[in-house]
């Protein structure tokens, strides 16, 4: 069974999906899709396991050598991003029971959490394959399921937002499969390895720069690089909570791998950096993301849609990371993010919690909660120190590496604007949790919010403590992923 | 017990105290037991691991590695163990003043309250004790979050904004400053840990060199080296304990005593004086000096002129830190020590008036001497050690200091400190006359002296005050080391 692990942690929801949306009420399939969540986690650590003791895993789908059938390859970078899919897949699950009965009713459970684990799988697939159309495929998949999902929102702008983002990730998409098509015609195939090596002899044609325009363009739009962001605040916002911690801790991560693959495996460092000015254009957008999403965020009432501009401003320090196009850079950008997936999810999980003691999550919910929900309340202010880069987080880990590359390469500036942005968010973390610490409660009866979803909170608050001290592992792999990527083309 | 192990638990004995007091705020007097047992056997701690330095066994603790080359981890040198005996010993000090300042005015969240404090102790006890920079750096931020409730405590609106502006420039600065100068430092050097005589020489271009300390320089500000030193005097809202033992003491002398360790540890004395434009450090200190005080004689509220006042004399440290003399690196690490006894004290005598009286300006003072004879004595101690007047604590480090500046001939010290001398005659000499001459104005309440443990508190400070300046030689054999023996 373990030569079968790269299938596994998608085929095991896939299968999983049709049999929960058939189900009825609400208890079986909540407990079928977080069975199989854990089981994808399970797999998922393997695959860890395995390529760290034996490098690159590739597994041909059906017995079918690629370029003919479709191949999954796993190396560093993405066996690490698997496990942050199926570890926050199988956090939020548990999590998901009394929030989604409260937010999304229990007569549609079972479409949701089908959806759910269409979502994660579409992720997995996407992260997992080596097959550029495949990723088309599964980015489908997610999207779509993303769409149900956010409009299952009981606001009723959950409607226009998934909406919006229904318009939005389309073009993505579309864009995303014109540059796959322009591809496939230079080179005659689809399969990322065969790409890396037919793409160097005719790269300087006009159609393969085309390609790479289209691609670029259609993936940041997935991954909400400012100004491509407009559909993610209201997306985050109007979901359901448990949506939202999943969305925001691993969809836009899954898009920043999938131009990390293109920018440096497919086309290569020297394509992307020399021939393509990639750094010329995603630095000033990765640097006024940063800062303008931050300073919006501190004016926001609603605190989930204040995260949600914060995420863009993360997003920001993850493309800087890339955009580096050093192996330093992208070491901070992988650790960003797996590190703000921790942060991000945990955050979003804690203001599920208000949000289903308090009924909203506006900075007026916040007030004297380190009276009425001590536990949620310092759940929010360690994901919130880690949000800002307090050492003994995983924020302070990303942020110091990403400003150790930009020292190796002498990018002052660069420094400054990561530096200003930290204080941004102290900003905005800094009045949720004054409004937390010294408001009044407007209703001192309030009790703490249940142990199922204090549980998986804390569980993340502590990964972010955790992987804040020991940081071993996330270093690692981290710097072993740059180190096979920045090689360029594939490792046999 | 190994001076390891001491090492180990003078960091886990705060922190499990911490624990504690939590656990047990339902009842008052086993909370305040805790609070003291807790400050008692940190102090004998850190005395465990003083008699471990003097007799030369090989202290160093690391923990784990969390960058390449750079971990958490331990060990002691003269500097720290004087900094931490301070802290921790004063810590006893101050539980027992703040047992009858918090009840003498029935303050609220005194669980929380003894808390924080607790957990600002691990902090200092963590800043001493780091073998490295990002281990200093991390125990420094612990500093800043666990004092910013004790800042708050009073939750109204002027704690607020006191804490606002607190948090805001503490944090800004250690985040915009003093992390990238951090990280340069790993950068260049490849590694964070303090060795006598430095990492850099030979690392680092001499501009960038003058730029790197002037990141220290404002990144640290706890030092409160002008312009960064507003967070002193809006500290001032906290309770008065702490504004005795954290801001005079334990986070100020936080912020001196990381500038210090960096230019002996990290810059290395020998190299920081090649530093094109390294004077200019100097100067600043020796701005805010003057500076401070001149604002601090427009004072009237006692709080706010005793923060002004600290401003400048911490500022004496980071001018004698920079000097580069020897003597001057020594009266440095003196006036920690000697600041530490005369600043505490008169903070406890501006709680003990306020909580017998509820008098908080200096204008008020006509007269008290009479009625709190203790409390204004070890006032008119502290004050006459804020001069450097013999036979009190500040004369010792102002000696040093002084024979610093002859070495190196560098008559801007020399000029600073005399003018600051006087300046703080005339803002401290007119208290101390008007509060023993002059008659009471109005009889505005029958009071005597503050609650017992607070007498207790401040003559015990004043008596260490005066005691500091007859039986200085153990510090003085110790802090010699920092320079390779007495010059």
């Amino acid at each position: 069974m373990l030569m079968h692990l790269p299938v596994l942690v998608v085929l095991a929801p896939l299968l999983a999906a049709p049999i929960v949306a058939l189900m009825r009420g609400a208890t079986w399939p909540w407990l079928l899709s977080t069975l199989v969540s854990w089981f994808a986690l399970l797999c998922a650590v393997l695959l860890l396991i395995q390529v760290q003791a034996e490098g690159v895993i590739i597994y041909t789908m059906g017995g079918w050598e690629a370029p003919w059938g479709i191949e999954y390859r796993i190396d560093f970078a993405n066996a690490l991003l698997l496990v942050l899919i199926t570890g926050l897949a199988s956090v939020v699950m548990p999590y998901a029971r009394l929030s989604v009965e409260q937010e999304v009713g229990a007569e549609r459970s079972p479409m949701f959490y089908a959806a759910l684990l269409l979502l994660s799988l579409g992720l997995c697939g996407m992260t997992a394959t080596g097959d550029a159309f495949n990723v088309f495929v599964f980015l489908e998949i997610s999207s779509l399921a993303t769409y149900t999902l956010i409009a299952m929102g009981r606001d009723r702008r959950a409607l226009t937002a998934s909406f919006s983002y229904l318009v939005m990730g389309t073009i993505g998409g579309t864009f995303y499969l014109i540059g796959i098509g322009l591809l496939y015609v230079m080179t005659g195939t689809l399969n990322m390895a065969d790409l890396a090596e037919r793409l160097p002899a005719i790269s300087d044609s006009s159609t393969v720069r085309t390609g790479f325009a289209f691609i670029v363009t259609g993936i940041c739009l997935k991954l909400a690089l400012f100004p491509l962001h407009l559909w993610l605040p209201n997306a985050y916002t109007y979901s359901p909570s448990a949506v939202t911690a999943l969305l925001g801790a691993t969809a836009t991560k899954v898009a920043v791998y999938i131009l990390i693959r293109f920018v440096f495996t497919i086309f290569g460092p020297e394509y992307s950096f020399g021939a393509e000015p990639l750094a010329e254009v995603l630095i000033p957008l990765a640097v006024i993301g940063l800062l303008s999403a931050s300073t919006v965020s501190i004016g926001q009432p609603n605190i989930k849609r204040m995260l949600a501009y914060s995420s863009v401003a993360q997003i920001g320090y993850i493309v800087l990371g890339i955009a580096m196009g050093t192996a330093m850079g992208l070491t901070a950008a992988l650790l960003h993010v797996f590190n703000h997936g921790l942060m991000k999810g945990a955050l979003f999980m804690t203001l599920g919690a208000v949000m289903y003691r308090m009924g909203g999550t506006n900075l007026s919910d916040m007030q004297g909660l380190a009276k009425t929900m001590p536990l949620t309340f310092w759940a929010f202010v360690i994901g919130g120190l880690s949000l800002i880069g307090v050492p003994l987080t995983v924020g302070f880990v990303s942020k110091w590496h990403l400003i150790l590359a930009a020292i190796e390469l002498g990018w002052w500036p660069v420094v400054i604007v990561i530096l200003a942005g930290s204080m941004l968010a102290v900003v905005y973390v800094g009045r949720v949790v004054e409004a937390g610490f010294f408001g009044e409660a407007r209703d001192p009866t309030r009790r703490e919010a249940p142990a199922s979803l204090l549980i998986p909170v804390w569980i993340l608050i502590f990964a972010n403590i955790y992987f804040g001290i020991d940081t071993r592992l996330t270093v690692d792999i981290a710097e072993a992923a740059a180190a096979q990527l920045m090689a360029g083309g594939v490792v046999r | 017990m190994t001076a390891n192990t001491a090492l180990i638990l003078t960091l886990l004995t705060p922190l499990l105290g911490a624990v504690l007091i939590g656990l047990t705020g339902r009842w008052p007097n086993l909370r305040e037991t805790i609070t003291m047992v807790t400050a008692l056997s940190l102090f004998a701690l850190v005395i465990r691991v003083l008699i471990g330095l003097n007799a030369g066994e090989d202290i160093g603790v690391e923990l784990f590695e969390v960058m390449s080359g750079v971990g958490i981890a331990f060990n002691t040198e003269p500097l720290s163990i004087l900094f931490a005996m301070i802290a921790s010993g004063l810590w006893v000090v101050t539980s027992v003043y703040a047992f009858g300042y918090m009840r003498g005015t029935n303050e609220i969240n005194q669980t929380r309250f003894y808390v924080c404090f607790a957990l600002a102790l691990f902090g200092a006890m963590g800043v001493a004790f780091s073998a490295n920079l990002l281990t200093l750096f991390i125990f420094y931020e612990v500093l800043t979050i666990s004092t910013y409730p004790l800042v708050t405590h009073k939750g109204d609106a002027k704690a607020k904004a006191g804490g606002r502006t607190y948090l805001g420039i503490l944090m800004t600065t250690s985040i915009v400053f003093l992390l990238p100068a951090i990280i340069w430092v790993y950068a260049v050097a490849g590694t964070l840990d303090f060795v006598p005589g430095g990492i850099l020489e030979g690392n680092l271009a001499a501009g960038s060199a003058t730029i790197l300390l002037l990141l220290f320089l404002f990144g640290v500000a706890k030092a409160a080296v002008m312009p960064v030193h507003k967070w002193l005097p809006a500290a001032m809202v906290a309770p008065t304990p702490v504004s005795a033992l954290l801001h005079a003491v334990a986070v100020v002398k936080a912020g001196v005593f990381t500038l210090t360790k960096v230019v002996i540890y990290i810059f290395g004395t020998d190299y920081l004086a090649s530093v094109p434009y390294e004077s200019i450090a100097v100067y600043m200190a020796g701005f805010t000096v003057i500076a401070a005080s001149c604002i601090a004689l427009r004072q009237t509220n006692i709080k706010r002129l005793l923060a002004y006042s600290t401003i400048g004399q911490l500022s004496y440290i980071v001018m004698a830190t920079m000097a580069l003399a020897p003597f001057s690196e020594i009266g440095a690490a003196i006036h920690i020590a000697a600041h530490a006894f005369g600043k505490i004290t008169l903070f406890f005598t501006a709680g003990a008036i306020y909580v017998a009286s509820k008098k908080t300006e200096v204008t008020q003072l006509n007269g008290i001497g009479w009625r709190m004879p203790y409390t204004m004595a070890a006032f008119a101690i502290g004050a006459l050690s804020m001069i450097g007047v013999p036979p009190t604590a500040g004369f010792v480090s102002k000696w040093f200091i002084i024979a610093g500046a002859f070495q190196l001939d560098n008559y801007f010290v020399l000029v600073v400190l005399i003018l600051s001398t006087a300046l703080n005659a005339a803002y401290f000499l007119p208290i101390i006359f008007n509060a023993f001459f002059k008659p009471e104005d109005v009889k505005l309440k029958d009071h005597g002296e503050a609650p017992p443990s607070m007498v207790i508190a401040l003559c015990v400070t004043a008596s260490l005050t005066l005691l500091f300046f007859f039986f200085n030689g153990p510090v003085l054999d110790l802090e010699t080391q920092l320079v390779g023996g007495m010059p």
